[in-house]
């Protein structure tokens, strides 16, 4: 890192219940190309995990290969952060869960790391609904390998170098809807408004919650003939706007009943969908791949909270996993000793 | 006629389908020979099917303790007639042929240098029961019955036996004792019996055997136990021969044993994984997180989990992999036995790495080894690979008692909790501060500011900060080095034995062998016999990589040693070479890679002509010895 951010804090920045300023949720400076989606994306994280009064410490990140997994260095300097393998971070995220079920888990990833060589992982991450947030910086492109079009490029989206995609590009989100995810959401890099209630929304969630961001790459993929340039995304946007409200908090008058919909977390906080026009509900999984693929049809990018099911069983409970976390167990819950052992000897005899 | 003698030594071979039970019956007779107290190894040659192809159980009886494969048949038993050809030409002359006889024995397939034993098995079976299932199982319990009377194995220890396998079903226990004495009356009434290889109870017996406690066990089962025992939290796998029964019986014991009293929830995870690179994936994330955890897997799962291996050594997470080694490369012989996966395991992954491998050799070991692993792992902050193999891991193997010290304690390694972060000055994850290359971990979600850090694969500072200084890169994987340094003074140091005397040496060179895992039994039974014939040979039994600076040593004190291993490229012949700074040449590969594991007597023939026809070139590179 070539820069130094100032430590300097303006005394009156607004500190969170924990007494913590958003500045000590910080990352180091981003290297990634300037307006690049991605760097949005950090700050959303970093705002709601603010907002939300995680203890920064209380934090894991993982993420697997490409622009999109270099993002966890930019954000939470103060979190333990895993770099893993291309497109196996959900391995890894799933095993660090195990371990110690009391952390935060957010996963980062972006189309390449999902959708091409993790997509075998990725389903089976959201099957086993292990509880961690997984958003994808969603371009298009691989930008760390100079703008090859990506698994979920748009059919017959124009690439840096003039060619147009011959191929169907695969819908994460709707892969995940399929494989019984429990919470799916898209969103735009650029809607903070709609990103950072989204994230504490997913991160309030017990279970799978899957953020799938359009997160546009300006080097690679921000020119005419693209269907995921800023200029394409902003033009077809279908945004269901949204609010967090965290558990205990009340709910702001402005929010006036039947002027929306309030779906409520696992732990007491709530998601508030503003009204639209359409009556969505976010309890129906058939018809949120319908709303998906009926946006698709009509070129529109459909965002906001697509699906959710505050009670879903996730991998822990599946499991049976003791309360207390695996890796504080000691010698004397994990070793049986040697009377245990002359009985099992005993029995070999 | 000529007749194989042998009291409490001899080999039992059984040809059967796969699928109709006989596992069970020839591993109850088995079973029984270890109860009399009488050295015994059973050994299941099996085909990668379910039902249906030929299947072989063979039985070494050994009063020297010997527990690998000696080479020859001296009975037979046979109830296969779709291998019956092959059967009754492999067995020595002087020995003995029992046979299925409900169908004639085609008249070209007798010898007249064996003894043949007719019993109709299938007859008798489908007369005495109704249920058919029932018919085709105990036809394997009749040829036990009458074994019992052949061999003199004693009669009541089958019946017990009978009655610890289906406990308080009395239906079953009734049925199979009937076929048993079935087989027992028509041997008595048929045949000579005891033949002149026959068990005999308190006869003679190796005194290793008979003064220390034995216990009968699989080397998997034996891992598993190991896992318990070395406090693993988290055990993530993909099904393969021949690890699988790892995972099972880790799962079996934790079930009994991981239970929280109070929540009767779990005090372990285990995932069946979609594949072995997401297992391995788990593995590392649980192992970064401070769970212990591991895998269990066999040759192609390696090769998939190498990625990951990499980068758990270039990060520096603890990691433990049991790999029950088979017939490679590609799917090879699937339920065949190789120790060929020691180069792959020994520099697995993409530039350069060295992972720590442990070699057990009886399922003693492996539980050692595995709770071991676990330790070495954590202190070292790097993969550390079991190699087992199909052999040890799902044989029965005659094996001393475990052994559990209650003050043991759980060696975590170098990791600072939240008082030593705040008395550390200036903690960087990869610096030696110990000059041992092993550098402090710490834990996410230890300290509200302190000790966080980015796990990465990518080359980092000693702050863990991402580098491409070169200068940075060096110094890391230098220190790696260090660290491999450091590990050899932590794996189990190889094992000498005090060699045995020879009266009138025929050579003058001083010669030596090495070996490793399953190898070692029939090395030491084929240095036993070459010591017969005048030709001493120093053993030592590798049990780790990185070697242990008495390896060198050991090569460095003789003119010529054998490397006894069971691959095609003698490959721990090559490690060594490459690790160590010795003349190859000194160096003979002795080598067995048919997927059965390595006879005694395969060993010291090699070694027999080896000594004969390379000699002259041995002498050739030390003239002084001329």
């Amino acid at each position: 890192m070539s820069y130094i951010k100032p430590k300097f804090r303006h005394p009156r920045l607004p500190i969170n219940t924990l007494g913590y300023t958003v500045a000590d949720y910080d990352g180091a400076i981003s290297t990634l190309c300037a307006g690049c989606g991605h760097d949005s994306i950090s700050a959303a994280i970093r705002n709601a995990c603010f907002l939300s009064s995680i203890p920064p410490h209380r934090i894991a990140k993982l993420s697997g290969i490409g622009c999109s997994s270099k993002m966890p260095t930019y954000f939470m300097g103060r979190s333990h952060g895993f770099n893993s393998v291309h497109g196996r971070m959900p391995s890894v995220a799933t095993g660090a869960s195990l371990a110690n079920r009391e952390l935060t888990y957010i996963g980062v990833s972006g189309d390449g790391d999902t959708a091409s060589i993790g997509i075998g992982q990725f389903v089976h991450l959201v099957r086993r609904n292990v509880n961690m947030t997984y958003i994808v910086a969603n371009n298009g492109c691989y930008g760390l390998t100079k703008g090859q079009v990506s698994a979920t490029a748009d059919l017959g989206t124009v690439s840096k170098y003039g060619t147009a995609n011959q191929f169907e590009g695969i819908d994460i989100a709707s892969l995940a809807l399929l494989q019984g995810a429990s919470l799916v959401a898209r969103s735009f890099s650029g809607d903070k408004e709609q990103l950072e209630p989204l994230i504490r929304g997913a991160m309030a969630h017990k279970g799978f919650a899957f953020i799938d961001v359009v997160s546009p790459c300006v080097t690679f993929n921000n020119h005419a003939g693209s269907t995921r340039s800023y200029t394409e995304t902003r033009e077809h946007l279908d945004a269901m706007p949204l609010d967090f409200v965290p558990m205990r908090e009340e709910i702001r008058t402005h929010y006036a009943a039947g002027t929306g919909q309030n779906v409520t977390l696992h732990d007491g906080s709530v998601i508030h969908l503003h009204k639209t026009g359409t009556d969505y509900r976010t309890n129906d999984r058939v018809a949120a791949l319908n709303a998906l693929q009926a946006a698709q049809e009509e070129d529109r990018i459909l965002t906001g909270l697509l699906f959710l099911d505050p009670n879903s069983q996730d991998l822990n409970r599946n499991l049976n996993l003791a309360t207390r976390p695996l890796n504080e167990l000691g010698k004397n819950e994990l070793c049986p000793g040697s009377r245990v052992l002359n009985s099992i000897n005993e029995g070999l005899r | 006629m000529r007749e194989i003698n042998g009291v409490n030594n001899f080999v039992v071979k059984f040809a059967n389908v796969n699928g109709t039970g006989s596992a069970s019956a020839n591993h109850l007779f088995a079973k029984a020979i270890f109860r009399m107290g009488i050295p015994v190894s059973p050994r299941n040659i099996f085909p990668s099917n379910i039902q249906g192809l030929p299947t072989w159980y063979e039985v070494r009886v050994s009063s020297k303790g010997y527990l690998g494969r000696r080479g020859g048949v001296d009975l037979m038993v046979c109830v296969n007639p779709q291998s019956m050809e092959q059967d009754i030409a492999s067995i020595d002359p002087g020995g003995y042929f029992l046979y299925d006889s409900t169908k004639p024995l085609a008249q070209h397939l007798r010898r007249d240098d064996i003894h043949f034993f007719s019993i109709p098995l299938t007859e008798m079976c489908m007369r005495e029961f109704d249920n058919p299932r029932l018919r085709q199982l105990l036809r394997n319990v009749v040829y036990v019955g009458a074994l019992a009377a052949l061999l003199n194995l004693k009669f009541s220890i089958l019946k017990d036996l009978l009655n610890d396998q289906f406990k308080r079903k009395q239906e079953l226990i009734s049925s199979n004792v009937h076929a048993l004495e079935m087989g027992y009356q028509f041997a008595t009434e048929n045949f000579d019996c005891p033949l002149p290889i026959r068990l005999e109870q308190g006869g003679d017996v190796a005194p290793h055997i008979r003064e220390s406690e034995h216990i009968l066990m699989n080397g998997n089962t034996a891992a598993a136990l190991g896992a318990i025992y070395g406090g693993a939290t988290v055990a993530a796998w993909y099904p393969i021969t021949p690890s699988t029964s790892v995972i099972d019986a880790f799962s079996t014991y934790a079930e009994r044993l991981r239970i929280d009293a109070g929540s009767g929830k779990r005090n372990y995870a285990i995932v069946q994984a979609e594949d072995e690179l997401s297992a391995m994936g788990m593995v590392v994330g649980a192992s970064w997180n401070g769970a212990r955890a591991f895998t269990a897997t066999s040759g192609p799962g390696l090769s998939l989990m190498s990625e990951f291996l990499g980068l758990a050594y270039f990060a520096e997470v603890p990691v433990v992999l049991i790999n029950v080694q088979r017939s490679g490369p590609s799917t090879g012989m699937p339920t065949r036995s190789q120790q060929s996966d020691i180069l792959a395991a020994a520099y697995a992954s993409h530039g350069d790495t060295k992972q720590v491998l442990v070699f057990p050799a009886t399922p003693r070991e492996c539980f050692d080894m595995t709770v071991e692993s676990f330790h070495l792992a954590e202190q070292l902050q790097t993969p550390v690979i079991m190699m087992s193999d199909l052999d040890l891991g799902m044989n029965d193997w005659m094996s001393p008692a475990l052994e559990w010290d209650d003050d043991s304690t759980m060696d975590r390694g170098k990791v600072l909790d939240a008082e030593a972060l705040d008395k550390a000055e200036d903690w960087g994850r990869y610096r030696d501060v110990d000059g041992d290359g092993i550098c402090y971990r710490t834990l996410p979600g230890t300290h509200p500011d302190k000790g966080a850090f980015f796990t990465r694969g990518s080359s980092k500072d000693p702050f863990a900060v991402y580098s491409e200084s070169g200068e940075d890169y060096v110094q890391n994987v230098d220190r790696l080095l260090r660290k491999f340094e450091t590990a050899k003074n932590l794996v189990p140091a190889p094992k000498t034995h005090r060699p045995i005397e020879v009266k009138k040496p025929k050579t003058k060179l001083k010669l030596g062998a090495l070996f490793f895992g399953t190898s070692a039994s029939p090395a030491y039974e084929a240095v036993e016999m070459l010591a017969d014939e005048g030709y001493p040979i120093d053993t030592m039994r590798i049990r780790a990589f990185p070697f242990h600076h008495e390896l060198d040593q050991f090569i460095h004190d003789r003119d010529l040693v054998f490397v006894i291993e069971q691959n095609r490229d003698g490959q721990m012949r090559r490690l060594i070479i490459n690790e160590c700074e010795i003349p190859p040449g000194k160096l003979m590969p002795v080598l067995n890679y048919s997927g059965t594991p390595i006879t005694a007597r395969n060993i010291a023939r090699k070694i027999r002509e080896t000594l004969k026809t390379k000699s002259a070139d041995v002498v050739a590179l030390h003239p002084e010895k001329a």
